[in-house]
């Protein structure tokens, strides 16, 4: 019978009461361990379509008849639109429409961030559009922006109330250390730049529209759609087979969709509105730069006795305060912690979520933090992270955690340091650095999928879940391969579409295998239980002792049955089972662990900085996909290599324009960037968690990796590094501070 | 201005307009789609076709300037070994890059059938990929005559 609860929802680490129904009876977990499909590596079943470009995204998309926007935006960062005309525009060639500022509320009189959109133009061609835009004449008022995020917090000009966290008395827990450490941390704005651009195609069918779009949500495209449109929720379809990236910026609907939504409405026709490179770079959300004031008290033996932050996250126009004290209020046990964040509202584009948001910037300033300390007590940075080892860090118990094992398995790698140390020489020096991992990844209800199985004994798992090129689908197929005891290709998926299939979870927030993975187990067990019912009527069997396995139905007795056999007398008639995600376990904290090692070497003359080797171990539960994992695993670890060493958004300080708007600017990491990574999952099912005990695998990996790797530096060369990204500038800086501070040492022992 | 483009073996007379790369006309006039454009202005390799078996981007090549030139594009590369080796590796994630990566590593393998850990990462630097899938491109390479 099904029962009504009310339960807590997380995505991100933001955390919301919902009220879900919940069906009865649980399913026992599987044995731990691989199993035949799950567990085992499967390349994507999805692979040769995208490796040979048959797959079509959203970029590839074109309808007959439609047409291209292209949108004006603000080349400044404040203004007002004092005058606007776009007569010459509307004449030009193949131009059928113009949205003028104010036509929609995405289009805006006064502009407040470099980028932001004024107007948009409909033509014919993608080309013909942008000639278009060259012609309207705009008198801008240009107005002083605000850039600087300190001032924003001494101006009060916030997004949103200061965040405090409590525990237990700072100022005694500093009074009891024998050792102080303090210092300012700061990471930079960075770019999600996924190589498929936000860009949606907008067709109105009747009074449908059917909206094409690059997403990670297409449920919450079509309830933010149909919310702001004013339309029925089924009036709105949302379609997103392939998908080329996101990383946490395409949550939302964005601009461009309620732009060619309108221009399609105007035109009746249909619309595609992409963002170009240059667009994406100013508009299209950003990790938010961080200053992060930091102080640490520890008794002598290393157990820390307070933690206090101060955190400022230049959000920019318009955004979300992700946590950034997260890591210092959750890693270790600690009874005194105090923290405050600000949430500075500057004329800058809006922050959206990046890959694991606050916990990357916080666990770069926390673990550095923790290493400085280390040092000046001259304990190791394994052994001062056990022996302040959490067991939890408010009153709930962890659903799992096997961070200790973590820290085992790095061990080895940890005490390569030697071996490397004495590699230097004296322009290159070596050395290796240790950072923990703690964020969030379990997921959460609601999500739903189908099974169809048909008389030919294969199947098909039905849910409108989207890919954004994480392997979901993949894990999907094993799973329901898994619980129905079929080879993994006689499962297919069908997803990507909200007209062909149930709700689905938001791929974000490392959530779409721990909440979607658990209803397709539920829809996979239906559909076998009636499997199991039809064969103990054929045959004559009590149900329990019939089982599914290898394709087919199984019997205790050592009797067995094709699949194709029991279901085929069925013909055009189908089994169809239904799956829903249950909830997270009540009054548990679910969270994901881990710990990184990174060897790198300085050029203590130049500045230059090489990541040489990162060994990664982290805990995320069940593994359903080893291989998919390991590739989200070394992305991860990539993406956070550009993130500390050669990645920014600069702007302009004084008009807060943008100036890094191209992939040349804006330093992604190429394959020459690359070190050896080792990269291994505990692969330990959280007994707490689903019916399948799997957190998610999308965000750790990136959470850890720039403060591993500034302790490596340190380990080095003796430098604090405390700025991301760390260019050659901020390490030769960091280099002459502590050459300064060995010179004073000297004299005051001469 | 009509241009004759033989691309994949086929032979194309188009009338294509002075300035238009060799991205959009490929990808909107012969629904090659395969071929991407992530940037539009040579900075990202996504584009990348092999023009005369160089590996070329297309984005940033105007479409009258290889007249009579062999174009090969993904899709004339799907029988490739290195296709089967790039899935097999999960050299794949959002895919949006992969088709070019696949290009491009198939000039290298022509050129340099075994080509070693350095002559990859040399030849493959300008085919950027944001998932970061560059440790299973550099094992589909190693392992695409298995």
């Amino acid at each position: 019978m099904a029962r009504l609860i009310r339960t807590e929802k997380e995505v991100e680490g933001r955390f919301e009461e919902v009220w879900l129904v919940v069906e009865e009876d649980p399913l026992d977990p599987w044995p731990d361990g691989p199993g035949d499909v799950v567990g085992r590596p499967a390349p994507r079943q999805d692979g040769l379509q995208r490796a040979t470009g048959k797959a079509l995204y959203t970029a590839d998309l074109q309808l007959p008849g439609m047409l291209q926007a292209a949108v004006l935006r603000s080349p400044h960062a404040r203004a007002r639109v004092k005058g606007f005309d776009a007569s010459r525009a509307l004449e030009a060639p193949g131009v059928h429409a113009v949205l003028e500022p104010e036509a929609i509320p995405e289009l805006v009189r006064e502009p407040n961030f470099h980028g932001q959109p004024i107007a948009a133009v409909a033509a014919d061609t993608f080309g013909q559009a942008r000639a278009a835009l060259a012609l309207i004449e705009v008198d801008y008022e240009v107005l002083e922006p605000l850039i600087d995020p300190e001032e924003a917090v001494r101006r009060g000009q916030l997004l949103t109330e200061p965040r405090t966290h409590d525990r237990g008395d700072v100022e005694r827990g500093f009074a009891e250390a024998d050792v102080i450490v303090e210092g300012t941390y700061r990471t930079q704005s960075v770019l999600h730049n996924a190589f498929e651009t936000h860009q949606s195609l907008c067709d109105w069918d009747g009074d449908q529209l059917v909206v094409y779009i690059s997403t990670q949500f297409i449920w919450g495209i079509r309830d933010e759609v149909s919310h702001k449109l004013g339309l029925p929720q089924d009036k709105v379809r949302v379609v997103c087979n392939y998908m080329g990236g996101g990383f946490g910026a395409k949550n939302g609907a964005g601009d461009y969709t309620y732009i060619a939504a309108e221009l399609a409405k105007r035109t009746a026709r249909p619309v595609k509105c992409a963002l170009t490179r240059r667009e994406e770079n100013l508009d299209s959300g950003h990790r938010n730069a961080t200053i992060q004031k930091l102080r640490a008290g520890a008794r002598a033996d290393g157990t820390l006795t307070a933690l206090e932050g101060e955190f400022i996250a230049a959000l920019g126009w318009d955004g979300w305060l992700a946590s950034t004290a997260g890591p210092m209020q959750m890693l270790y046990a600690c009874d005194n912690v105090h923290t405050i964040e600000y949430g500075a509202k500057l004329n800058t584009s809006p922050m959206k979520a990046f890959r694991a948001p606050g916990f990357v910037e916080g666990t770069f300033g926390m673990e550095c933090l923790l290493d400085e300390l280390a040092a000046k007590l001259e304990i190791d940075p394994l052994e001062i992270r056990r022996r302040n080892y959490a067991h939890s860090t408010d009153e709930r118990p962890y659903s799992s955690k096997n961070l200790m094992e973590c820290y085992e398995r790095a061990e080895k790698h940890s005490a390569r340091r030697d071996e490397v140390r004495a590699r230097s020489d004296a322009t290159w020096k070596h050395g290796v650095g240790l950072a923990s991992q703690v964020w969030y990844g379990g997921g959460g209800p609601p999500s739903y999928a189908w099974i169809r199985l048909g008389s030919d004994g294969r199947a098909t798992v039905v849910t409108a879940m989207q890919d954004i090129g994480t392997g979901s689908k993949t894990a999907m197929q094993q799973i329901a391969a898994e619980e129905l005891g079929l080879p993994l290709d006689h499962v297919e998926i069908s997803a990507g579409d909200s007209a062909r299939g149930p709700y689905a979870a938001i791929s974000a927030g490392s959530s779409t295998i721990p909440s979607m993975g658990p209803a397709v187990r539920a829809a996979a067990h239906d559909a076998a239980r009636q499997v199991i019912e039809i064969a103990a009527q054929r045959y004559d069997k009590e149900e329990r002792t019939l089982s599914l396995k290898g394709g087919k139905v199984v019997c205790s007795d050592g009797g067995s049955w094709p699949l194709p056999e029991v279901v085929g007398l069925l013909e055009d008639a189908q089994i169809l089972g239904k799956g829903a995600r249950g909830p997270n376990p009540t009054g548990m904290q679910v969270l994901t662990f881990g710990a990184q090692v990174a060897e790198v070497a300085v050029d203590v003359e130049t500045g230059e900085v090489r990541v040489e080797r990162v060994a990664a171990i982290h805990d995320v539960g069940r593994v359903i996909n080893p291989l998919g994992a390991s590739s989200q695993g070394e992305g991860g670890i990539i993406q956070g290599i550009g993130h500390t060493l050669s990645e920014e958004r600069v702007h302009d300080p004084e008009s807060g324009r943008v100036l890094t708007q191209t992939l040349d600017a804006y330093k992604v990491p190429t394959i020459a960037d690359v070190p050896e990574i080792v990269f291994e999952l505990l692969d330990v099912p959280d007994r707490h968690l689903t019916n399948l005990g799997s957190k998610g695998l999308g965000e750790p990996p990136i959470v850890p990796i720039a403060a591993a790797i500034a302790n490596a530096i340190r380990d080095a060369t003796g430098a604090d590094v405390r700025s991301l990204p760390i260019t050659r500038e901020e390490m030769l800086r960091a280099l002459e501070e502590a050459a300064q501070r060995q010179r004073e040492r000297d004299k005051v022992t001469a | 201005m009509v241009t004759e483009l033989l691309v994949n073996g086929g032979r194309y007379a188009l009338d294509v307009e002075v300035g238009r790369s060799l991205a959009e006309v490929l990808r909107e006039d012969l629904s090659l789609t395969g071929t991407k454009i992530a940037c539009f202005e040579g900075h990202c390799g996504a584009c990348t076709v092999q023009v005369d078996g160089i590996p070329t981007m297309s984005c940033i090549t105007l479409a009258h300037t290889v007249d009579g030139r062999e174009i090969t594009t993904i899709e004339g590369l799907r029988e490739h070994p290195l296709v089967n080796a790039f899935v097999r590796a999960d050299a794949v994630q959002c895919g949006f890059c992969t088709p070019a990566q696949i290009v491009s590593a198939a000039a290298l393998v022509e050129a340099n059938p075994s080509p070693s850990d350095e002559e990859i990462r040399h030849a493959m630097a300008g085919n950027l990929c944001r998932c970061g899938t560059y440790p299973k491109i550099e094992e589909a390479i190693r392992t695409w005559q298995d």
